[in-house]
């Protein structure tokens, strides 16, 4: 599973339902401390917080200037409308391109603005450079036992580092922790497609069913109990629902049925099935932490009529 | 995912199972607040399952006020009496229904909201 994971990643990428929502608040903390945790891993431990503030300023410069090339071009290429200078000017240092054409005059004045804040930069760059022997005060590392962890030292270790190591340990003597659970659960945007003027197709229920391990009809049940409509199931495995539904209307419902139905309550991991146990109540069993829990049924609640009535009639 | 603390459950765990004491904690009522298409852009809002100690006449008057939309009351052979409101009102129902002071005042945990 680990290993089509990137794949489905990047496929899914931001608009895949992963989770966000409050009950799973925690899990998401989880997976950023987790991912945070292989970079410990690579013992670098407190040294690799420190090389960054170095390296930032120095890209930034780099992108200052880039960004000051533009601008010169296109000021020159740019008409001369002077009436927003007040304006442009803080758009422009934020690197808005767009607004740039506007500007012919302010190119001086950028100009000196860019300068001073490129020197600013070298300045901070280097005391960014003397700082860092400073901040090696609390450098050491702990497995060794050298600087900070060193065995009789007394000054007191700082957070950061503590905490880093704390992940580091974590990581080492649970390996598998890592790699279980704590990501963020991931399945492909549902693809919705209009058929008419009417009905929407959900094009890719099969394959996110087969991905929630769940069957098609249990969330089909579930997406026309929520959504307050009928369908039915065309020639290639595709849903038609009836109404107008978006992308992300359907994702919310998805969401909501991987958080009823998909998760275990006890360990939040996705790894779980549904079955159907002794009288008629449905189970989920995790497949991680073998907890059992009972689920609702499904149930279609009251709802209203909808359209003309002579047509319910007959 | 279950606030309560194990320990901390009311009922006796050694008690007789069979008045489905299981099932009293399931008829803790929700109340379900819908969303259904209508045609266009046009939506309903139902509420199901308001406690019988309100009464919904007053209620609906006062929701169709506050949200100006219409509504009706409509008495349901299974689901008992179903407000039914005009539009989109899902977020301001809730508001409404667990508003202290000039709503209902009811637990957030009852109410449970269906739908997009």
């Amino acid at each position: 599973m680990s290993t089509e994971e990137p794949s489905l990643q990047r496929r899914a990428s931001r608009k895949s339902v992963a989770f966000t929502d409050e009950k799973l608040v925690v899990d998401a903390d989880g997976s950023v401390t987790m991912v945070a945790s292989p970079n410990d891993d690579t013992k670098e431990t407190a040294m690799s917080h420190t090389p960054p503030p170095v390296a930032a300023p120095a890209e930034d410069a780099d992108g200052l200037d880039l960004r000051l090339m533009k601008k010169k071009k296109k000021a020159k290429v740019g008409t001369a409308e002077g009436d927003d200078e007040a304006a442009t000017p803080v758009a422009g240092e934020e690197g808005i391109d767009l607004l740039l054409k506007k500007k012919k005059k302010k190119v001086p004045k950028d100009n000196d603005d860019f300068a001073r804040k490129l020197e600013k930069l070298n300045i901070e760059g280097k005391a960014g450079e003397e700082a860092a022997p400073e901040s090696e005060e609390q450098e050491g590392d702990w497995e060794k036992g050298t600087g900070i962890f060193k065995h009789d030292e007394t000054s007191t270790i700082n957070y950061s580092p503590l905490l880093s190591r704390f992940f580091a340990l974590l990581s080492q003597k649970n390996p598998d922790h890592a790699s279980t659970g704590t990501r963020s659960y991931k399945i492909p945007p549902p693809q919705c497609l209009r058929e008419g003027n009417k009905k929407t197709i959900f094009a890719n229920l099969a394959e996110i069913c087969k991905r929630m391990k769940r069957a098609d009809e249990h969330v089909t049940a579930y997406l026309f109990a929520e959504l307050g409509t009928s369908g039915s199931v065309d020639g290639s495995r595709r849903l038609v629902i009836k109404g107008r539904f978006q992308q992300k209307q359907i994702e919310n419902v998805l969401r909501t049925y991987i958080i009823e139905y998909v998760t275990c309550k006890t360990c939040r991991s996705p790894n779980t099935e549904l079955s159907k146990g002794e009288n008629r109540l449905y189970f989920i069993t995790c497949n991680s932490c073998g907890s059992r829990r009972s689920v609702q049924a499904i149930k279609t609640g009251f709802s209203a009529q909808v359209g003309k009535r002579r047509k319910n009639k007959a | 995912m279950s606030t309560e603390i194990e320990n901390l459950k009311t009922y006796d765990p050694f008690a007789e199972a069979d008045e489905d004491s299981g099932k009293t904690k399931q008829t803790q009522e929700y109340i379900h607040i819908r969303i259904q298409q209508r045609n266009g852009r046009k939506t309903l809002t139902t509420v199901q399952g308001i406690p019988s100690k309100f009464d919904h006449k007053k209620i609906l008057k006062v929701v169709k006020k506050e949200f100006a939309c219409n509504g009706t009351i409509i008495s349901d052979t299974e689901m008992g009496e179903v407000i039914q409101l005009q539009g989109d009102q899902r977020t301001k129902i809730k508001e409404f229904l667990t508003d202290k002071e000039n709503g209902l005042g009811l637990d957030d945990k009852t109410i449970k909201v269906h739908g997009f």
